[in-house]
């Protein structure tokens, strides 16, 4: 089935939201205006909005520490996940959980996290809660090549194939765990091998095409639902150091340029326009657009106060 | 009132919760066919069905981490860790993830999950199947930390967990399943957080909890023989500690004596210790507090050694002397 247009335009500007917003914390961070440390996204955008646009609305999802990208995909807004970023009360967890926590669970985002591999076990549970209740929806769990080495992967991949849930398995192989090249962190080229070790199907998409994720997101989707869970590897790359205090000296300054010609903000402005579907002032529009949120959302996050010392101890028990 | 075993008394408040709300269910390795490792859940397979008592493959990290999933997501899941030392296999999905949804998130999340699992020594099982890890759980914010002593206390205590909205770590004691107590056949709860004055006394106060109760408290019949009155206390619960009923214990007898099997450097014991001693027990206190908790070694195989590698009934007999005397 062809994406309608409206589901290009939402997705067109969820990428850009995603870039801005990434663009936007940087220039916090390089200004010293937020504290701790941050995991952009930017060139990986195709991957979680690709990804989280082909699911349904109670679809749920499982995410990273790079998981800015993903809360938009979801349908975050905007305003309280800037405020979340400057540690304002109006954020999405009252500030308590800054750029790693991000969870908006109305929306099906169970949460970035913190830990490497943090989300695969968490996923197979929010899997087999959909089973146990007999729910037509599925989850995305959202990792990266890095976490494909950590104990959780096997352990939640082994038992969410035996027990047949519905889980997408969605690695975004940005090439690099932090410094370390994929080379030299596993013994094989592709994540998506390793479904061969539970008889699971793998498969290896663009990243940086989000047409393509979206369909095979969208696809694997009805799959999981009828035969338990996918092995997805999306071959992108992030441009940007993996946090705050990266120097990037492991990679090429000529690697990064190859990536950035691989743009999939820019391929999918060339794809809208080559075939007709948005016009090249359509398409400027909802770039302003884009900025025009982004920059209310600034103002909405640095209008926001500060959470009142009184609310330290609460939300530690239910 | 019923006599049933602690085993039993566990097994029933899983499967009356179970019946009450089709959200619990039971997870772990062995639990289905086989029952569990120390029989708990015989029986319930096929009650409930393979959809409701999973067997897993070994995979602690997996069984805890997805329990956590599912009880954000709506699920009321127990999950079985068959010995307390496997826990380590568990403690990020444990600490990092479970006990700290909530707080990371603004409160927004709701973890109802209960991990059952077997602590403590005495079965020859050497060192990797017979620790007593509770003080690593209590200092973890998050979580609550359930030691039952009786089959009262189990049935009543695993109810409460399992109806709770947080993470609670509910820690059997291998050496108590078989033993049998009172039961009353009409339901009840015993809420978290609440201490039990097991035996009432005015010449010493021993705080102790799990298998060390039944040891304590035959201690403490022995030595009323010699006109000593002990009187017995178990928190029960852990986390959140109920420190009113043991500071007023204190003040009643000034003397106290803190007994359990965990390795006493770091154990909890001494958080205990600390919470009398800060309190206004301190100006009734006749004695500095005593701390009796098991050798800081690993638990060793032969028994003889092992038996003495935690308080016995000789060493909690001695330290009382050393106090009353």
């Amino acid at each position: 089935m062809a994406i309608s247009k409206a589901k290009h335009k939402e997705m067109y500007i969820k990428m850009l939201h995603t870039r801005l917003f990434e663009e936007k914390v940087a220039y916090f961070f390089s200004m010293g205006m937020v504290h701790g440390t941050t995991h952009l996204y930017v060139g990986e955008e195709a991957s979680a909005v690709g990804a989280c646009s082909a699911l349904d609305e109670e679809d749920l999802i499982t995410s990273t520490h790079r998981g800015h990208g993903h809360c938009i995909g979801k349908g975050i807004d905007l305003n309280r996940m800037m405020a979340e970023l400057l540690g304002k009360v109006t954020g999405y967890c009252k500030g308590k959980g800054g750029s790693m926590h991000i969870a908006d669970l109305e929306r099906g985002n169970l949460g970035a996290n913190g830990v490497v591999g943090g989300g695969h076990c968490i996923s197979v549970g929010a899997a087999l809660t959909l089973k146990m209740k007999k729910k037509d929806n599925v989850v995305v769990c959202f990792f990266g090549d890095g976490a494909a080495n950590e104990g959780s992967f096997h352990e939640a991949l082994n038992l969410a194939s035996v027990w047949k849930l519905p889980v997408i398995f969605f690695c975004e192989n940005n090439l690099y765990g932090m410094s370390v090249p994929v080379s030299k962190s596993m013994n094989i080229k592709n994540v998506a091998e390793r479904a061969a070790a539970y008889g699971i199907k793998g498969q290896i998409i663009d990243g940086n095409n989000i047409v393509e994720v979206y369909e095979a997101v969208r696809e694997a989707r009805e799959y999981v639902k009828k035969n338990g869970p996918i092995l997805i590897e999306a071959k992108t790359y992030r441009w940007l150091g993996h946090s705050k205090s990266d120097a990037n000296v492991y990679r090429t300054k000529e690697e990064i340029a190859s990536w950035k010609e691989k743009d999939p903000i820019k391929w999918h402005r060339n794809y809208l326009e080559s075939n007709g579907i948005f016009t090249a002032e359509e398409l400027d529009a909802i770039e302003k657009q884009a900025k025009e949120d982004i920059e209310k959302a600034v103002e909405f996050a640095e209008n926001s106060p500060y959470p009142p010392l009184d609310i330290i101890m609460e939300d530690v028990y239910a | 009132m019923s006599v049933i075993t602690y085993a039993q008394a566990i097994r029933d408040a899983m499967s009356e919760e179970m019946r009450r709300d089709e959200n619990v269910f039971l997870m772990g390795e062995d639990v289905g066919i086989y029952g569990g490792a120390f029989g708990v859940s015989v029986g319930m397979v096929q009650e409930f069905g393979e959809e409701r008592v999973r067997d897993t493959p070994i995979s602690e990290a997996a069984i805890v981490g997805a329990a956590a999933g599912a009880a954000v997501t709506g699920m009321r899941p127990i999950a079985e860790i068959m010995f307390s030392d496997f826990m380590t296999i568990a403690m990020d999905q444990l600490v990092n993830q479970a006990a700290k949804m909530r707080y990371m998130f603004g409160g927004k999340a709701k973890v109802p999950m209960v991990i059952r699992t077997a602590g403590g020594s005495g079965t020859g099982a050497a060192a990797q199947h017979s620790q007593s890890l509770e003080a690593w759980f209590c200092h973890v914010p998050g979580l609550k930390v359930v030691i039952p002593s009786t089959p009262y206390d189990a049935k009543g205590l695993l109810k409460a967990a399992i109806r709770d909205d947080n993470p609670v770590v509910f820690i059997e004691q291998k050496l108590l399943y078989r033993k049998k107590g009172e039961v009353p056949d009409e339901e009840y709860i015993i809420e978290l957080g609440k201490a039990d004055i097991k035996r009432e006394g005015r010449d010493l106060t021993i705080i102790t909890y799990g298998r060390m109760v039944p040891t304590c408290l035959k201690v403490a019949d022995d030595l009323a023989k010699e006109g000593i009155e002990i009187e017995v206390v178990d928190p029960r619960t852990l986390l959140p500690l109920d420190k009113d009923t043991l500071i007023r214990s204190a003040k009643k007898t000034g003397k106290v004596l803190i007994v359990h099997e965990a390795v006493q450097t770091g154990g909890f014991g001494g958080e205990i210790a600390a919470v009398i001693a800060d309190s206004e027990a301190f100006f009734y206190l006749d004695a500095p507090i005593k701390r009796l908790g098991g050798l800081d070694i690993p638990i060793p195989y032969c028994p003889e050694l092992e038996r003495n590698a935690v308080p016995t009934e000789e060493k909690i007999r001695e330290a009382v002397y050393a106090l009353v005397r």
